[in-house]
């Protein structure tokens, strides 16, 4: 310190002398020193105090006063400084995580689309923010039947993307006699249970479709009804099961129901990021929902799926408020072509 | 949009008067002051809703995680004045078949 107090001093003296540049591209290299042997920005200030005592002992006591002054406010000034950049740290450091989680969620979530012969698929699904609490998982299976499940986890945000891995966990180690809504819901619901946080709960719904029957069994636990649409009366109705929120209670029984789908029917399973939509103007009407699906109903289930979530996000000023899910299942008119 | 809570004792009972609308800004609120029910044992608790327009997921998360730390404590919670929408959100979960809900003007 004392040979950093001589040679400031000196720096100092030469600049009062001669205002040459070349002493302020010393000053300049000089501070760099500064850096290496850790002085805080009150302890140049002591320096400079300093300097100008032994420069000037004559000086008024005011002036060397103004001096403690100013050290005082560079301690508190730098150790704002130092908490704020180490925040400004913290929180890029917070930021890449949630990045490098929010990959991890795109590959653990990935699910690839089934081609069925007869039955067209489609899926949308989308986070309100970088992480997503929803979920949609399809499973083909052997004799021409696929699965469909559809989660919301209740709440947002990366606790409740975080749960999702379980319900991802446990569709995958299901056997392939465990495909029943009936089963698939109770095995879940034992799971999320068992794993997760008390107060954070998973609305699921489960569906089975059969092209040999063309029936489609399915379950809910605690999710939205699907919507069914049929193409003979040109009208939608419900697919209501009963059934608990998964994580509630260790042992529930859910109920299976089942509807055959002709050609042209489809059915939309959604979460409520899709059914409860909030705009400036209050809620959105669900009946809003079924008019764009039967304006588009003979696109394909992907662009039914896209052109819906293009309609409802425009409605929210393209801010998702919540995450958005949809998946349509529709019975082709006629087979799948060769080439399609 | 704001959320009041009145905490009222009545004949041994803890009613809550909830007000305003329930959505992951204003149930911490109603988290809170759930909490401060002690003991739960053989509590007597009722949280009217007739006031509250409005109700999401969140909020939705906040009575049942309630229900279960009070159903553990073997004491009772209910749930009154519900509009159309609220219970709704309590049928198509099938809350209403572990908790004791009633709708606005009462009945099931």
């Amino acid at each position: 310190m004392e040979r950093l107090k001589q040679q400031y001093r000196e720096l100092l003296e030469q600049y009062l002398a001669s205002q040459d540049e070349k002493v302020l591209y010393f000053a300049q290299q000089f501070s760099r020193k500064f850096i290496e042997q850790e002085v805080a920005p009150e302890d140049l200030v002591h320096l400079h105090k300093d300097a100008i005592s032994t420069l000037f002992p004559e000086a008024p006591e005011a002036f060397k006063l103004s001096y403690d002054f100013l050290i005082e406010m560079m301690i508190h000034y730098g150790l704002a400084l130092r908490e704020h950049q180490s925040m400004i740290k913290k929180r890029e450091e917070l930021q890449m995580e949630i990045e490098i989680a929010a990959n991890m969620q795109d590959t653990l979530i990935k699910t690839t689309l089934p081609v069925m012969e007869e039955l067209d698929i489609g899926y949308v699904s989308e986070p309100a923010k970088k992480m997503s609490g929803d979920y949609i998982y399809f499973t083909p299976h052997s004799d021409r039947k696929v699965s469909v499940a559809v989660a919301d986890v209740i709440g947002k945000g990366i606790p409740a993307a975080l749960c999702m891995s379980t319900i991802k966990f446990g569709m995958d180690s299901l056997s392939e006699e465990q495909s029943s809504p009936h089963d698939v819901l109770s095995i879940i619901n034992r799971l999320v249970e068992k794993s997760i946080d008390d107060s954070m709960f998973i609305s699921m719904y489960y569906g089975m479709y059969d092209e040999s029957t063309s029936i489609f069994t399915y379950g809910s636990a605690g999710h939205e009804p699907a919507l069914l649409y049929r193409a003979a009366t040109d009208s939608f109705h419900y697919l209501e099961s009963k059934g608990l929120l998964l994580g509630v209670k260790q042992d529930v029984q859910y109920e299976e129901q089942q509807v055959k789908l002709e050609a042209g029917d489809f059915i939309a399973i959604m979460t409520d990021g899709v059914t409860e939509i909030r705009t400036s103007e209050g809620f959105l009407d669900e009946a809003i929902i079924q008019s764009y699906l039967r304006q588009w109903k003979d696109e394909s289930a992907q662009q039914m799926s896209d052109q819906l979530y293009h309609a409802l996000a425009q409605l929210q000023d393209f801010k998702l408020h919540d995450d958005f899910t949809v998946a349509i299942l529709k019975k082709r008119t006629e087979g799948l072509s060769v080439g399609e | 949009m704001e959320l009041n809570i009145e905490r009222v004792e009545e004949e041994g009972r803890t009613v809550f008067y909830v007000a305003g609308e329930i959505d992951a800004y204003t149930a911490p609120k109603m988290k809170e002051a759930l909490e401060r029910v002690t003991p739960l044992e053989e509590a007597d608790i009722v949280i009217d809703l007739t006031d509250v327009s409005y109700m999401d997921s969140t909020g939705l998360g906040v009575f049942v995680g309630f229900y279960k730390s009070v159903d553990a404590a073997e004491g009772s919670v209910k749930i009154v004045g519900t509009n159309r929408r609220l219970h709704r959100l309590f049928e198509i979960t099938g809350l209403d078949e572990i908790i004791d809900v009633e709708r606005i003007g009462g009945g099931e």
